[in-house]
């Protein structure tokens, strides 16, 4: 399983990346909607990890571009960002998110999510 | 910490509880009960171990009890369990039930009610499958502290990320600043009211399935032998037993035994229950609401 790890906070990525790669998932890494746009067009992922707030593109604007984008299949989408209240999660689950995690996170929630939408 | 001491604790937990506490755990007894001998004006547990000798106050025995219980749990734990309840248990007890149309639901160490608040979400997500059913679902716990904050169903960010799938999230909660609360008609489907494992059932009435997961493990094989026993008669004669995945009554008890090829689930001895299993029902990962 490929996991694109969408951030422009590199911690941030290398968390995320250190607890899917203990979790037996390979990992590959954009610093913001545009980049993870062209990555997507190389190898498409199973599941992207998507921050919000990101210079260039932001993860709403890549995902609704993904979202229309013809391919055979759709990778999963879990946001992961600060926006922590009901608007925005009602957004993003609107505009085709499959699960929502609200920062600070830990391992648990990660796989909890994974679980959640069927990728363990 | 003197042996003698560490005795008076693990007599105490033993008798209050059912709690076994053994030597090798006697770290957890610093950590959780040092708190509570301040709290007291005691210097440390030796001090604090002076004072429970003849008769304690009640209360600090309570303290200590409550201190000493594990809390952890989770909304949906182990997802299986739930997904067996929504996909086989729910649907055969309804049927099982189509006079009466009432559903007895016991939750016998609830914790935080993450637990009992799993059931009454897929009890409202089912209620239209099944028709007007009345359920009652009990909670029940020997932590005080820890009941409260069931009845409150005020949950931090991190506890409604484990397990609870986020369109049941925005379904069934409020955020309030940080947190996040059960609504009303989700919280007022559970009844919460402090019960001691070890006291007599016969109050409570009969159920139609018990939920007593996760907390056995605590317990020395003698006393979840009794507490089984007396639970055989709280369950009704068609009722199902959820243990947790650790926990088993093969060797421990007669009164119940595994419900054929659904493990985690007990039935009476004498019971000629037969469940069906979805695949669906049998998902060993996410929840589905
Ligand atoms: C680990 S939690 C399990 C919660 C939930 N059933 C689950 O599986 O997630 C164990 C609970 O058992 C309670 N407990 C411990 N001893 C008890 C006793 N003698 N009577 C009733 N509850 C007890 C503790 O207070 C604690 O909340």
């Amino acid at each position: 399983m490929l996991c694109l790890i969408v951030d422009d906070s590199s911690v941030v990525r290398k968390v995320v990346r250190r607890i899917l790669e203990e979790m037996d998932i390979d990992c590959a890494e954009a610093a913001d909607g545009q980049q993870a746009f062209e990555s997507c067009q190389n190898t498409m992922p199973d599941v992207i990890m998507l921050d919000w707030n990101m210079p260039v593109m932001n993860g709403m604007e890549f995902m609704c571009k993904l979202r229309a984008h013809p391919t055979p299949t759709q990778p999963k989408v879990i946001f992961c960002t600060t926006e922590n209240d009901t608007d925005h999660i009602q957004a993003a689950l609107a505009a085709g998110a499959d699960e929502y995690i609200m920062k600070p996170f830990d391992s648990d929630i990660i796989r909890s999510k994974f679980e959640q939408i069927g990728l363990l | 910490m003197l042996t003698a001491d560490f005795d008076i604790y693990k007599d105490l937990l033993k008798t209050e509880s059912g709690i076994i506490i053994t030597p090798d755990k006697a770290y957890l007894l610093d950590s959780r009960l040092t708190p509570v001998a301040r709290r007291w004006g005691h210097e440390d547990l030796d001090a604090m171990a002076a004072a429970l000798r003849g008769a304690p106050d009640k209360r600090l025995v309570k303290e200590i009890v409550e201190a000493m219980t594990t809390n952890e749990t989770s909304f949906f734990r182990d997802t299986r369990p739930f997904n067996l309840f929504k996909h086989a248990v729910l649907p055969y007890i309804t049927q099982q039930r189509q006079n009466t149309r009432r559903l007895k639901i016991w939750c016998a160490a609830c914790s935080s009610g993450q637990e009992p608040y799993s059931l009454s979400m897929i009890l409202k997500e089912e209620a239209e499958k099944h028709g007007v059913f009345q359920t009652d679902i009990l909670g029940t716990d020997i932590s005080e502290d820890i009941l409260e904050q069931a009845r409150t169903a005020i949950y931090s960010q991190f506890e409604v990320q484990r397990g609870l799938p986020i369109q049941l999230l925005m379904k069934y909660f409020e955020q309030t600043d940080k947190k996040w609360q059960l609504k009303n008609d989700i919280r007022k489907m559970v009844r919460y009211r402090y019960f001691n494992l070890l006291d007599s059932m016969t109050m409570l009435g009969t159920f139609d399935i018990i939920f007593c997961r996760n907390v056995l493990i605590y317990f020395d094989e003698a006393t979840k032998r009794d507490i089984l026993g007396r639970m055989s008669k709280c369950l009704a004669p068609d009722g199902v037993l959820y243990l947790g995945g650790a926990e088993t009554v093969l060797g421990v008890t007669d009164a119940f035994k595994p419900i054929t090829g659904v493990r985690g689930l007990y039935a009476h001895a004498d019971s000629e229950i037969a469940l069906t299993v979805s695949e669906q029902a049998d998902a060993k990962s996410a929840f589905m609401p």
